[in-house]
């Protein structure tokens, strides 16, 4: 698992006069968990919402390789994405199916793998064995991520009964039953206290060990950033501004000026 | 006494139709937010074809009654799906993220459209057909009154409830239905988990006009007459059975549906007859009053 997974290249996104991408160029390794940094309105979650095909970016290139193939994402809708690049994302505020249960989030995930075993519908209607496998392995998945995230007694629970941190962990398991490369998480930490916080890096680190997931993560929990990725990406007004492992970005006067601004400024205020 | 049995046996047999019907508004619109005012003439344009096809198998010489029933089901439910999906498709699909009123107004216009489609092919006159499957099993007879249960109604009844707990399989049990759920409840999610939306949708319509082309058949053969305008009355009373019921919710289409079937009986029967669908419409001018989600729907609560 080594190599280039995701490059962005010369990646612009406008709205109308506003460009909230400017020539952006980043890539994630395999098998790391990379960070995207930046201020508020730096053009974060645009990003995200370029490489999971919200946006049809106005200029540049999303390339993701897998399996020796090449796919731009630029140029893919929404759940091709998903069903063919296999990319997973969670939202910063929390959108889960609040009324079907904790087990059917994360069936309804393995959708386009029970579609495949079930023949595009024929072996599913005759309750062929080849499906009833698949359905069985999907269920025993979905038992698999309710063990590790500790939530296997709220199983037939409706989602929206969940507490908030249960929630987010449910999302971040429902994401991951899609068999994804890369997991763009937008926000994990937000909301979350020390503790569960402190849960959440555990969580995310063993996906990354053993489940083999790069992950892309946008957060401003200092903590969680520093703590568990191998690379930052600084957006300041859509541009990069540094880029880095963790404790070079932390030194950069650049990264420093965005966040805190320029010394003179602060002087005067 | 009597004439009460007799008037619930035809209320939940009207009521039945009208459920079928009622599942298809009730599901279009928790999929995409919309009414789909055309699906009354896809009820219609499923009793012609049945019309139709009745009609060529008698020409045919096919005699054996439960053949022909089956094989003009199986024939009426493959061409209003095709229907079904080509409304989507052409009228909805690309109005999709256009304002809220697009799609109703351009469901609207496909009604006006398929009923003076079927008008100009068809004819503006009554069609009827000879009655197919007759006889009645006799319940209660008194001197003067017989309470019969006709077979026609059995096999209205308990086709019904048959699909109705077939198709609840479907939406609780299946990978479609956990998909259509989903779709229902986060479409933007569920293509982020690969789902293929617009194929939930088509499909979507698809079996709602399938259920409606079972209406529109057993409605033919109950009465035996369809004419071009009969979609829009049992279209518009479907639609009172799925806001009565709480629109979005499906057992509250199934209920809404023999309530309404039950109202019309009753008050055709105890009161005038040709104030029946004022009494209907009564009723769901009231429940709107007091209680907006309808009975078995989910209130909207706003976050604030």
């Amino acid at each position: 698992m080594n190599g280039v997974l995701l490059d962005v290249a010369n990646l612009t996104m406008r709205f109308g006069g506003l460009t909230a991408i400017d020539d952006l160029s980043f890539s994630a390794q395999a098998g790391h968990i990379t960070a995207i940094i930046g201020p508020n309105g730096a053009g974060k979650t645009t990003v995200f919402n370029c490489i999971t095909g919200f946006y049809k970016p106005t200029l540049g290139r999303i390339a993701l390789a897998r399996d020796s193939a090449t796919f731009d994402l630029a140029q893919m809708s929404g759940h091709k994405i998903a069903s063919a690049a296999h990319v997973a994302r969670t939202f910063q505020n929390i959108r889960l199916f609040p009324r079907m249960t904790v087990l059917e989030n994360l069936i309804v995930a393995q959708h386009n793998k029970l579609m495949c075993a079930s023949g595009y519908t024929i072996a599913g209607l005759f309750g062929l064995p080849s499906y009833r496998k698949a359905e069985r392995n999907a269920v025993a998945k979905a038992r698999g991520w309710l063990e590790r995230i500790g939530l296997v007694d709220r199983a037939d629970d409706e989602a929206g009964t969940l507490h908030y941190g249960a929630q987010r962990k449910l999302e971040i398991a429902r994401a991951l039953c899609t068999d994804p490369v890369l997991l763009c998480l937008d926000e994990p930490a937000a909301g979350l206290n020390a503790r569960e916080s402190a849960e959440l890096n555990r969580l995310l680190l063993d996906i990354r060990a053993t489940d083999g997931v790069s992950l892309l993560l946008i957060e401003h929990d200092m903590n969680v950033v520093m703590g568990i990725s191998d690379h930052i990406v600084v957006l300041d007004y859509g541009k990069r501004i540094a880029n880095g492992t963790p404790d070079a970005v932390r030194a950069d006067p650049a990264v420093i000026r965005a966040y805190l601004g320029e010394p003179d400024a602060v002087e005067s205020a | 006494m009597e004439y009460f049995l007799q008037q619930t046996i035809n209320g939940i047999t009207l009521g039945a139709v009208y459920g079928l019907i009622a599942i298809g508004y009730t599901m279009v619109y928790g999929i995409v937010g919309m009414i789909n005012f055309a699906h009354g003439e896809i009820y219609m344009i499923g009793a012609f074809i049945a019309v139709i096809a009745f009609t060529l198998l008698g020409m045919m010489g096919v005699t054996w009654v439960p053949a022909a029933v089956l094989i003009v089901l199986v024939t009426a439910m493959l061409f209003t799906a095709a229907y079904g999906w080509a409304v989507e498709r052409i009228a909805y699909r690309p109005l999709r993220g256009s304002f809220r009123l697009a799609p109703l107004i351009s469901a609207i216009g496909m009604s006006i459209f398929l009923q003076n489609y079927v008008q100009l092919l068809q004819g503006a006159r009554v069609k009827s057909i000879q009655p197919i499957v007759t006889g009645a099993i006799p319940l209660i007879e008194t001197g003067h009154f017989q309470v019969a249960v006709t077979y026609i109604q059995i096999l209205i009844v308990t086709l019904t409830i048959a699909l109705m707990i077939s198709f609840s399989l479907l939406i609780t049990r299946t990978r479609f239905g956990r998909a259509q759920r989903a779709c229902e409840q986060d479409q933007t999610m569920a293509a982020l988990l690969g789902i293929d939306v617009d194929r939930t949708i088509s499909m979507t319509f698809m079996i709602g006009a399938i259920l409606a082309a079972v209406a529109g058949v057993m409605v033919t053969l109950y009465y035996g007459v369809v004419d071009f305008f009969i979609g829009f009355q049992a279209g518009i009373k479907a639609f009172a059975a799925a806001v009565l019921g709480g629109i979005g919710s499906l057992p509250g289409a199934m209920l809404g549906g023999f309530l309404i079937g039950l109202v019309e009986a009753y008050w055709s029967a105890y009161f005038s007859i040709e104030y029946k669908d004022i009494a209907t419409f009564s009723i769901l001018i009231l429940v709107l009053i007091f209680r907006p989600s309808g009975l078995l729907g989910r209130p909207d609560v706003e976050k604030v």
